[in-house]
């Protein structure tokens, strides 16, 4: 439907990207907001008082504001970090000291690695215990399990609104109406790098304490990491990299730092980057995520009925209702590697492996599955040419 | 490229028949090779007399390129003394790198010398060499 706003099908004929859940492409918008930065206001932000610096100031605090208004909250709650993966090991280095010996760390099973080594490493620093919540038949969490891992030693849980694996988006809501009902103080992190395309989210009406995604998975560049944390939390943590910026004074023996989201923020932030960002907020917004959401919904129904027409083909979570664009397979009796390698050899990007998933695919025993994601610039015929080449694979091995 | 020229006959009947998978009860040398970008993880095992590798064999998972080059790797240095192994391959991992081995050796490395054109597909050279370099690992210890 837009496949057109985005350049690199210009420049790739031929190419069929369904890999969108690992990185999507970029519309011309993105690029063009960012190339305009280069060439009319880049300066270093917040320090200089000339005009050009206070441009870059500008446009860095308006990325911040698209941002907020996009996921509910305010700017002053907003950090720019590298990466989701980035933003969540800065959450389990501030919230270090806050834990102790034999506390609970709660962590979803279903987890990206990003989501899941910073706390076996925090885990591992404070002697603290690690538990996973387990799921489902249909891949969403095991509320029973959930409930009988609560305990009142429980800090913190963290888990995947939606599983880049599966496509399976957890019911947040329900979940931490859950964990709050059991006890208010215990923190909620969100990894959110799944689902911030697909669906519109409201960190405030969810109550989610910190959440995470980054820009290259929603039309954004690569580089730039959101980091949502609630403002009395900001108050309340350490700082996390210190330097320039995040400063209130300096002195030769001590320093004072600032008591905002600065202070997350040390060095010299890409403003380039956090204007990408608030481009790609821009396009989706003119587009509607609503309209993204039903697109894709169409997509991926068409995709699920075809692949089901194929006998040689093992589909999981097919009867989940609620998922991304996102499908996970495998051609029976054929390692998923060899299926990627026949569908590039027809010019269609799909991922395969294990997904930086690896407990959630050993707790379902698939050593590797095919992931087909897909965006607003797939096609029907993109998913017919995939069906194709799939017969191809099927030709090769059986 | 052809599919033809990845996935051979030869390559598609050593990943079909499961040859040389198997277990070595008592084996010498246990190596476990493992390529996370796609899963692939296999074991190879050595049994080894007087510098000769009496038995050789892997098991595990992977693609079919790493099944069938594991299995060729068993055809190959079964019964040979392990300095004719280790050269074997050496050559095998250099010609997969793209370097350059003499006719004489690339006789030796007998129906290995099909994955030759996997030289040209950085993606799957971790899955050719996996079992390769899991000996090559062994030959280092001993």
């Amino acid at each position: 439907m837009h496949k057109n706003k985005f350049p690199i099908f210009e420049n790739n004929r031929e190419l069929v990207y369904l890999d969108s859940a690992a990185t999507t492409q970029k519309p011309k918008e993105v690029l063009d907001a960012m190339y305009n930065y280069n060439i009319y206001n880049n300066a270093s932000p917040n320090r200089g008082s000339y005009k050009l610096s206070l441009e870059a100031t500008n446009l860095y605090k308006e990325s911040k504001k698209n941002v907020a208004t996009f996921i509910g909250a305010e700017s002053e709650e907003i950090i720019y970090t590298k990466s989701a993966t980035e933003s969540l090991n800065l959450i389990s280095y501030v919230l270090e000291k806050e834990l102790k010996k034999n506390d609970e760390i709660l962590v979803g099973i279903s987890s990206h690695h990003s989501n899941l080594v910073p706390w076996q490493e925090l885990a591992k620093r404070k002697n603290i215990v690690l538990k996973y919540i387990y799921l489902d038949k249909n891949g969403e969490f095991d509320l029973s399990d959930l409930k009988n891992k609560l305990s009142n030693n429980t800090r913190l849980v963290t888990f995947s609104y939606a599983v880049n694996t599966t496509g399976v988006v957890h019911d947040v809501k329900k979940i931490i109406n859950l964990i709050k009902t059991f006890n208010t103080n215990i923190k909620i992190i969100v990894d959110g790098a799944q689902i911030v395309l697909h669906k519109n989210i409201d960190v405030k009406k969810l109550d989610i304490d910190f959440f995470v995604f980054s820009a290259h998975k929603m039309f954004g560049p690569i580089g730039i990491g959101v980091l949502y944390i609630k403002k009395e939390l900001i108050e309340k943590l350490p700082p996390f990299l210190y330097g320039g910026d995040m400063i209130e004074f300096v002195e030769e023996t001590k320093s004072i730092y600032k008591n905002n989201y600065e202070k997350y923020e040390g060095g010299t932030q890409s403003v380039e980057l956090a204007v990408g960002l608030s481009a790609a907020i821009e396009f989706i917004n003119k587009i509607g995520i609503k309209k993204i959401e039903t697109y894709e919904k169409e997509l991926h129904d068409y995709l699920l009925s075809k692949l089901k027409e194929l006998d040689f083909i093992e589909i999981y979570f097919e009867n989940q209702k609620n998922k991304t664009p996102v499908i996970a397979f495998n051609v029976k009796n054929v390692h998923s590697h060899d299926v990627s390698q026949i569908l590039d050899m027809n010019n269609i990007a799909i991922r395969t492996g294990h997904h930086c998933t690896q407990p959630l695919m050993k707790y379902l025993n698939i050593p590797s599955c095919c992931r087909v994601s897909l965006s607003i610039y797939n096609t029907e015929n993109d998913i017919n040419k995939l069906i194709k080449s799939l017969y191809k694979v099927k030709e090769i091995f059986y | 490229m052809d599919y033809n020229k990845i996935y051979t006959s030869l390559i598609m009947e050593h990943n079909k028949s499961g040859h040389n998978k198997r277990e070595i009860k008592n084996a010498d040398y246990i190596e476990r090779g493992h390529n996370p970008n796609c899963g692939d993880d296999i074991t190879v095992q050595l049994k080894i007399k007087d510098d000769k590798i009496v038995d050789g064999a892997f098991i595990g998972i992977g693609c079919a390129i790493s099944q069938a080059s594991a299995s060729i790797l068993f055809d190959i240095i079964n019964g040979k003394n392990i300095n004719e192994a280790k050269h074997i391959v050496e050559s095998y991992l250099k010609m997969i790198k793209k370097e350059e081995i003499s006719e004489e050796d690339k006789e030796k490395l007998e129906d290995a010398v099909i994955l030759e054109n996997i030289s040209n597909m950085p993606a799957r050279v971790k899955c050719a060499t996996l079992a390769w370099n899991g000996v090559k690992i062994i030959f280092n210890k001993i």
